[in-house]
């Protein structure tokens, strides 16, 4: 592994994981690639969430649907655990929350296939120092 | 894949904002869209509380982002005409709040959770992409040591462990500490009931956590930094340990980082889970194997602390903090929160409130928008009654603290105190003397034993509060736990006996009058302490049947056959038995 050994390097390194993002989409014929966060902190896990990730896992390829799923930790919404962040190619990201796997599989029929927002959606409610 | 309709109306579900409306908002959108000819291209759905629920109902035009709030049934026709149909904002409906923040209406601004949610935390990678490192590269590259210090004094943050000593101060005092070795320390050991701010940082960012003690290591002159965490935290040590190894691997700890002559490594050292632990001396000893007991400061950790080496201990949320404050400024840092308090404070919001969970507020945030806005307000349409903060060793605030900035300051001056961020809120149906209780509970469970004032006054005081729930307590009892309290706080070796009594003392401030209920009146107001519960007969339900009477051991009932059976409660020993019997129902308690 390449290690950083400089402010350089650490700014190559970025700069390669951006790429590789891109590369992503360009494989994908231009499609850019949709990401789904799923809150994995102990309370998100405590109230299903793994199931649900797995399900997104093993689900989406299954429906001919590219994605790219990730863990993340708690996004704060602890009284509407699981939670997932879903990012659509060229939008906002969209929060929804309770979400069990028939809400899992709403989500992928409804919002990932045909972008209808559904019921259960966390409207973000703070604003990030970047 | 995109969006599919043009438009669509996010309109909140919440408890709050449904209770609000009383009818179903949703539904009535949808069918006025179908009025309109709309149903395909525009469409309402249900989302979850917006965090603004005193102003409901509340609705979000999606994408425009456009707010709508205290929405009626006679508005859905202006908001379909104007604003989906013609694009124009209907401004009457828009809330302006005066207060905002940095030009925004969202009341939570995210510093130390700036990644905790958006990143693998299993993944450097997503990190550096987020700006990671950034801060320690810069601090290296382009400060002193000196210069890094001033940076974090000068932003104003003050420690998030519950002391809220200044960061950067304290980095000073031990930079100047000299000895061949130093030591940089993460307090994760949290031990508060209801508290798990560190613990989701941890397990949803532990590089920022990596690199902010890398950083205070270049600024006071150390090379070794230690975590110390309590075991019952696998999930965030698990993170922690896969995220060492990726900074190591990637260079980021160990010798020549960034190319320079610093070399920072980090270990990982592992509580029993004693809240006394959590006191820096107390930690200290017990990473050196020796008993988790407090001893007397000073000496200060900064100046003799691991190993009697220099050691600066700092929180989690205290380290979290320090990447974004040396990434985007000290100036950025200190134009947020109040005067004496700089920046944004994480809580855990727990207890009787709608919206459980994880939020960052900037300090000067209000109780009430803690809790009517962003956590939604209290469960059930319940009454407010008071919020825990700072956990066993703070106080409550009562609704008249609703309006009170919060601020390590202003808690103080309320009689509570800032704590390391948990909330417990109460409501009506909460005994606050039942409440105290449980906190001493907790203390006499936890107190090291070391010292008599905290080992046996705690004691007396936890029995005084049984006493009192259990309907045997006295006017005088008040008395003595009040002086006795004030003695605990004045004679107590570390902080947890100096705080201990807190609880009691600050609801007997604020609460006296239910105290003087449970031990004059002989009632518990809010009905939670079960001993002042009386056993009736109702006259309804009650058939003659002989059935309690013949099974009371202390022959408590009276009643003839056929007829109304009564309790005399003067005998009564609250046994239960006649109620188990009872086949009638006609056996209450009151
Ligand atoms: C009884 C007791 C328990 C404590 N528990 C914790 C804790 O769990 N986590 C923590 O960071 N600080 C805790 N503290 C405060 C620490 O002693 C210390 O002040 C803090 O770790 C310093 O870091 P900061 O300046 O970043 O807040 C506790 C203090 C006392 C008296
Ligand atoms: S105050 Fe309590 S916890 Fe602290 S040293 Fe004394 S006995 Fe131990
Ligand atoms: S057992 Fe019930 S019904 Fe029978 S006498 Fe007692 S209270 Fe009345
Ligand atoms: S609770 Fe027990 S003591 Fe009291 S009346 Fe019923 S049976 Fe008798
Ligand atoms: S319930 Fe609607 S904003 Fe909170």
């Amino acid at each position: 592994m390449a290690q950083i050994k400089s402010v350089d390097d650490l700014k190559k390194i970025r700069a390669s994981i951006q790429e590789k993002n891109q590369k992503a989409v360009a494989n994908n014929d231009n499609m850019e690639i949709i990401k789904i966060n799923v809150a994995m902190a102990t309370c998100g896990i405590a109230s299903g969430a793994k199931t649900v990730m797995n399900f997104l896992i093993e689900e989406l390829p299954k429906r001919n649907i590219i994605a790219n799923v990730k863990q993340t930790g708690c996004m704060g919404y602890c009284y509407a655990e699981p939670t997932l962040e879903i990012t659509l190619p060229n939008e906002n990201p969209m929060v929804f929350g309770y979400v069990d796997l028939k809400k899992a599989d709403e989500i992928i029929e409804k919002f990932i296939k045909k972008g209808e927002l559904v019921d259960g959606i966390i409207p973000i409610n703070y604003e990030l120092a970047k | 894949m995109s969006i599919k309709f043009r438009k669509n109306l996010l309109v909140c579900s919440g408890k709050s904002c449904q209770d609000a409306s009383n009818f179903d908002l949703v539904d009535f959108i949808n069918t006025k869209l179908k009025d309109y000819n709309l149903e395909h291209e525009i469409q309402a759905v249900q989302s979850v509380c917006f965090n603004k629920c005193t102003i409901g109902p509340n609705m979000i035009v999606y994408p425009d982002n456009v707010e709508y709030s205290t929405i009626t049934k006679d508005d859905i026709d202006d908001i379909i005409i104007e604003h989906l149909l013609n694009n124009r904002i209907v401004e009457r409906l828009v809330y302006n709040d005066k207060n905002k923040f940095s030009g925004t209406n969202k009341k939570q601004y995210r510093i130390a959770l700036r990644n905790c949610g958006f990143i693998d935390p299993e993944e450097i990678k997503d990190y550096i992409e987020n700006d990671g490192y950034d801060a320690l590269a810069k601090c290296l590259t382009e400060f002193t040591p000196e210069a890094a210090t001033q940076e974090i004094i000068k932003s104003g943050l003050r420690g998030r462990g519950g002391g809220g000593f200044p960061t950067g101060i304290k980095w000073e005092i031990t930079s100047k500490s000299i000895s061949d070795q130093k030591y940089v320390v993460c307090n994760a050991d949290e031990g508060d009931p209801g508290a798990f701010m560190d613990r989701s940082i941890l397990e949803g960012d532990p590089h920022s956590i990596i690199e902010a003690m890398a950083i205070c290591g270049y600024c006071i002159g150390a090379n070794k930094g230690i975590v110390y965490i309590r075991a019952e935290y696998p999930l965030a040590i698990k993170r922690l340990k896969i995220a060492l190894e990726q900074a190591k691997d990637y260079g980021l700890l160990g010798k020549n980082i960034f190319g320079t002559n610093f070399e920072f490594t980090i270990d990982i050292k592992y509580g029993a889970g004693a809240f006394v632990c959590g006191e820096e001396t107390a930690l200290i000893h017990s990473m050196e194997g020796l008993r988790g007991e407090p001893t007397l400061k000073p000496p200060y950790p900064s100046v003799s602390g691991y190993l009697e080496k220099p050691t600066n201990v700092n929180n989690v949320e205290t380290f979290a903090s320090i990447p974004a404050i040396i990434n985007k400024g000290a100036a950025w840092y200190s134009s947020i929160g109040t005067e004496k308090s700089k920046g944004t404070k994480v809580f855990a919001l727990a207890g009787k409130i709608n919206n459980v969970g994880l939020i960052e507020v900037p300090m000067g945030t209000t109780l009430r928008e803690v809790i009517y806005d962003i956590g939604g307000g209290i469960v059930d349409g319940k009454k407010f009654k008071a919020v825990q903060t700072g956990g066993p060793s703070g106080g409550c605030l009562t609704e008249k603290h609703l309006d009170f900035p919060i601020d390590f300051d202003s808690l103080t001056a309320a009689g509570s105190m800032m704590g390391s961020g948990g909330m417990i809120v109460m409501d009506e149906d909460d005994c606050m003397v039942a409440m105290a209780k449980f906190y001493l509970e907790f203390t006499v469970e936890e107190s090291c034993g070391k010292c008599a004032p905290c080992r046996i006054g705690n004691k007396r005081l936890h029995e005084m509060l049984t006493k009192i729930c259990d309907d045997n307590g006295t006017l005088e009892d008040l008395d003595l736990m009040r002086n006795l309290g004030v003695v605990i706080k004045d004679t107590s070796l570390c902080g947890l006996g100096q705080t201990s009594p807190n609880p009691i003392l600050s609801t007997m401030v604020n609460f006296y009058d239910e105290y003087h209920a449970h031990v004059v009146d002989h009632k518990c107001p809010s009905g939670q302490c079960t001993s002042f519960l009386k056993y009736y007969i109702d006259k309804e339900n009650c058939i003659g049947c002989l059935v309690c009477a013949r099974n009371c051991p202390v022959n408590a009932i009276f009643g003839e056959k056929k007829k109304l059976h009564i309790i005399n409660r003067e005998i009564c020993i609250k046994c239960g038995i006649c109620m188990e019997k009872c086949k009638f129902d006609a056996i209450y308690l009151k």
